[in-house]
């Protein structure tokens, strides 16, 4: 399941304070360095690269730097040292005039508390993008009327952002990001300030459309449940730096330390181990019962249980192993497999 | 240091102060005020600097006179079209044999158009408020001075916020243009008006334009505050969203920022109009005319019901243009839009044309739709003639023995002490209160503020500006916090004083001096009065805020501990609201001095006088001299209890 590489970040470092450059010149420095220096390390030394059509979702708490990091991969922030690739163009060493073209053109955001414009309607907001490219009235407003429709809003047209609901405004600034057509979508904590049932029914939204459009996404949040739910792959950062990089499956059975481990320790195992993952060899002839690899536990949980027998796990139509009820049972119980 | 160290050492210092007053007698004259060897001639080189820039400065080929004066023409044009529309009308010949063509738009025109402006931004309750005041101006007959006064502030306004927005997104933009800003905008702010009302008048003549354009660099600096605030203001999310969208940096300040800072924005175009009213009276020192002409010719008479009449004119035109503005600024957008001919869709623009229209027409016919009749006039200038008289033959002992008990108990002594102080010793003691409160650069401030006091050769003069001051900001507060503490004290209290202080705070300065002079005849108890009446607002205002602002669970706390009443108020609340009765004290000392410069016209002998002297006799460098001294006391005095006040906000917070 290898994708090209869309987004690719190389040595990246934020650092605030007097001296931040220099700091760098002899070498990278620890984090106790930079605190003693005077300095704040708002993103340490951080590399990534995100595939084509990954949601990719760093994951983190406040303070943390995740924000200061999809800044800057987005060049909103300057970083201090390192490279930012977008399809293989290092964006630091974009002019202005190249930074306007491919945000405009290429790169979309959604922001955590919507940055709607308070004095334009829906519409206007939405085709805001277009505007300032100096797309003509009708065109931009067809296409904005499409992308509206995309997120369910219409009839909301003429509304102000004021009239709206908190969900409904980040419908708004979602298709506001979608409007002209980027490959990449940076989406900043875009559900944190909304109501759990809301943020939920979002979450689902966002799925269903990221399904349709094949995004290349980076998506930050500090909820651990969301990034489980949403991520091909989640990057856990603390103090500025990337602690472990990996799919949801594996941060929850092998986290790399113990502050990882602090997160996945309550997240419901059977929702995010797949039977490809708990699969034992055969210990006798296959069974005639056969599920996918990718399936989760969570999903396959009462089949097995009910069978009350091993059943076959098959990847592209080749046997891996086999699942017994007890492993199912250790899975949903979360024992350690 | 302790509270009780505290006071101790201030105490100290008042002794030492009484000591050294009653000693300055034996005094070398040298110690007492600043020697002659010590000035330095700033009126004479101000002077010089202003007479090679009107006389032989030029920029490149055009003189830098010939720039003023097309500068001038440029403001001019527009204005002299808005005073044909409002005021005069097209007219043939000259003089007296002028013979009307088109007449201006009639007084029920310019009514009419009131109450749509009024309903169009809110409800027809603000237009029918906007319409009654403009009524008022007609009854009264204060109609075409108040028409000559609305062309100039309309002329103003617009120039005054667009010189603004400029500066403050400048400001905004360029680190460089802020710092260099900031200074200016302290000293515009402090600095009384009279003071650059000198050297305008030389660049610009007298004359309407002279007194418009003296109005725009007062109502100003705060349009140029208000905006780069709201441009700092602006979210850090729309600013990263406008960059994301591909803003070029042009768009982003048109197309969002300045758009998203709008109601921010509409609070500097409030304060500009209110600014450029409040100057309305002083602008006609050169030549502006209108209301602000009848107040202060009033005022020479001793008129006191026609001054009172006019005064109230100029307050019923603030209080139009602030409520349609702040209405305005509040107008919520969105609203559907009528569909139809274009009279349907614009009822309010057809309705007040219609009435130009008609009113203009019919008035060759029956001239009363036209010119509000003479016989229809109301005027209270007899009652309040007569009031005064009254009060005079009634209570002429008991006002004069008033007057000589206090002059001769309290203010002659204080202005005795404050003329005996060794010049060394205030310079010591201002620096030394500078370094307690604020450091060693607040220190160095107050060290050079002074210091140029010293230099200016106005010794006397600053140190009886001091004296009025202080003894009217004393006062003022005496009076000041106590009101402040029962409006906080209970709603019905609350409203009263919240409607005396409103109506004080919009009626022009000068009025203030027309019942005073009138009972207390010219001199320095009459202005103490004023300056007192004048500079209370802020003293009640902020000690009201300030007890109000008391966080609720701490009151509660108190409570349940089993606080009196007034155990309550001495022990939580005023302690808490102490930074911002010190606020109000600043604010209360800015105004004292600016009501100090007006009073100069009933003969104090004070830095305001001087100022006043030098504009009669357009000498620019005196005035701007003394205008800078009394800058750097509104200066020192700002910078000393700012610098008090956020040591006392930082005791609580630490505390907290």
């Amino acid at each position: 399941m290898t994708r090209p590489v869309k987004l690719a970040c190389r040595a990246v470092w934020k650092l605030y304070g007097p001296h931040p450059a220099r700091l760098l010149q002899s070498g990278a420095p620890t984090l106790d360095a930079i605190r003693a220096s005077g300095h704040v390390g708002a993103v340490r030394d951080v590399s990534l690269e995100v595939g084509e059509g990954e949601i990719f979702v760093i994951m983190g708490l406040s303070g943390s730097g995740k924000s200061t990091l999809v800044r800057c991969l987005s060049r909103l922030i300057e970083p201090t040292a390192g490279e930012i690739l977008y399809d293989g163009e290092d964006l630091l060493k974009a002019s202005p005039a190249r930074m306007i073209e491919i945000r405009r053109h290429r790169m979309g955001m959604v922001f955590q508390h919507f940055a709607l414009l308070p004095h334009l309607t829906v519409l206007e907001n939405v085709g805001f993008p277009l505007e300032v490219q100096g797309v003509a009235r009708p065109a931009r407003e067809a296409r904005a009327r499409e992308v509206i429709a995309l997120v369910g809003l219409q009839g909301r047209e003429g509304h102000y952002p004021r009239q709206l609901s908190g969900g409904q405004q980040q419908r708004v600034g979602i298709a506001r990001s979608l409007a002209v057509e980027p490959d990449l979508w940076f989406l900043d904590e875009p559900f944190s300030a909304l109501d759990p049932l809301i943020r939920r029914e979002m979450q689902e939204e966002f799925l269903r459309i990221q399904r349709q459009l094949k995004k290349t996404i980076v998506f930050i949040t500090h909820d651990f449940d969301e990034a489980i739910r949403l991520a091909d792959r989640i990057a856990i950062m603390k103090d500025g730096a990337l602690v472990q990089v990996a799919t949801p499956e594996d941060l929850v059975l092998a986290p790399a330390d113990d502050y990882v481990r602090a997160f996945t320790a309550h997240v419901a195992r059977a929702k995010v181990v797949t039977l490809g993952r708990i699969a034992a060899p055969l210990s006798g002839p296959a069974p005639d019962l056969a599920l996918p690899a990718e399936m989760r536990v969570d999903e396959a949980a009462e089949r097995i249980v009910t069978e009350n027998r091993p059943v076959a796990v098959t990847r592209d139509g080749q046997i891996l192993g086999e699942v017994t009820p007890q492993a199912v049972i250790a899975v949903l119980i979360g024992r350690q497999p | 240091m302790t509270g009780a160290m505290r006071g101790l050492s201030a105490l100290a210092f008042l002794a030492l102060a009484l000591l050294l007053a009653r000693a300055s007698a034996d005094l070398p004259p040298g110690l007492l005020w600043p020697p002659e060897a010590l000035h330095l001639p700033m009126a004479g080189w101000i002077s010089a600097a202003m007479a090679w820039l009107t006389d032989s400065a030029h920029l490149g080929p055009v003189s830098f006179k010939d720039l003023t004066r097309g500068f001038a023409a440029l403001v001019e044009a527009p204005y002299q079209a808005l005073r044909v529309l409002l005021v005069e009308g097209i007219t043939e010949g000259r003089g007296r044999r002028a013979t009307v063509i088109v007449p201006p738009l009639s007084w029920l025109a310019v009514t009419v158009a009131a109450v749509a402006l009024g309903h169009y931004a809110r409800n027809l309750g603000l237009g029918l408020i906007a319409g009654a005041l403009m009524l008022y101006l007609a009854v009264f007959g204060q109609w075409e001075s108040a028409m000559v006064t609305l062309s100039s502030i309309a002329i103003a306004v617009p120039l005054g916020v667009a010189g603004g927005l400029a500066l403050g997104i400048a400001a905004w933009r360029w680190r460089g243009v802020e710092r260099a800003l900031a200074p200016l905008l302290d000293l515009m702010q402090t600095v009384p008006t009279f003071a650059y009302l000198v050297p305008v008048l030389v660049l610009f003549g007298f004359g309407p334009v002279a007194a418009l354009l003296a109005t725009v660099i007062y109502a100003m600096p705060p349009m140029v505050r208000v905006t780069l605030l709201a441009l700092r203001a602006v979210p850090s999310e729309i600013m990263d969203f406008a960059a994301m969208a591909g803003c070029t940096p042009g768009q982003r300040l048109r197309k969002v920022m300045l758009p998203v800072a709008l109601p921010d924005l509409m609070v500097g175009v409030n304060q500009v109009i209110m600014l450029s009213l409040n100057m309305v009276i002083i602008a006609s020192m050169i030549g502006a005319g209108g209301l602000g002409f009848d107040v202060l010719n009033a005022l020479r008479r001793l008129d006191i019901g026609g001054g009172i009449e006019a005064g109230i004119a100029i307050t019923a035109l603030a209080v139009v243009l602030d409520r349609l503005g702040q209405a305005l600024a509040a107008r919520p957008g969105g609203q559907l839009r009528a569909v139809g001919p274009w009279w349907r869709r614009h009822p309010r623009t057809a309705l007040v044309l219609a009435v130009i229209l008609a009113t203009t027409a019919l008035g060759y016919l029956i001239p009363a739709l036209q010119i509000y009749p003479k016989d229809w006039q109301l005027t209270t200038r007899t009652f309040w003639a007569d009031l005064m008289k009254a009060i005079n033959v009634n209570y002429f002992d008991q006002l004069e023995a008033l007057r000589a008990w206090l002059l001769e108990y309290l203010m002659i002594p204080v202005k005795r002490f404050f003329l005996a102080l060794p010049w060394p010793f205030v310079l010591g003691l201002a620096t030394l209160a500078g370094w307690r409160l604020g450091g060693l650069r607040l220190a160095a401030l107050a060290l050079a503020l002074t210091g140029f006091l010293a230099a200016t050769g106005l010794w006397e003069q600053a140190m009886t500006t001091l004296y009025l001051c202080g003894l009217g900001v004393v006062l003022a507060m005496l009076i000041g916090v106590p009101l402040g503490v029962l409006a906080a004290s209970s709603e019905a209290a609350g409203k009263a004083i919240g409607a005396v202080i409103d109506t004080l705070q919009t009626l022009p300065s000068f009025v203030y001096l027309i019942p005073v002079v009138m009972l207390f005849r010219v001199g320095d108890f009459s202005a103490l009065i004023a300056v007192v009446l004048y500079a209370l607002v802020p003293a009640v205002r902020y000690t009201a805020h300030g007890l109000r602002g008391v966080a609720p669970e701490l009151v509660e706390a108190a409570v349940v501990c089993g606080c009196t009443r007034g155990q309550i108020l001495r022990k939580v609340r005023l302690p808490l609201a102490v930074p911002m009765v010190l606020l109000g004290l600043n604010q209360t000392i800015l105004l004292a001095l600016s009501m100090l410069v007006i009073t100069a016209l009933v003969g104090t002998r004070d830095l305001g006088q001087e100022v006043y002297i030098a504009l009669t006799k357009a000498d620019i460098g005196r005035g701007i001299v003394a205008g800078l001294a009394v800058a750097a006391i509104a200066i020192l005095a700002d910078r000393l209890i700012g610098a008090a006040a956020q040591g006392a906000r930082a005791r609580l917070e630490g505390a907290a």
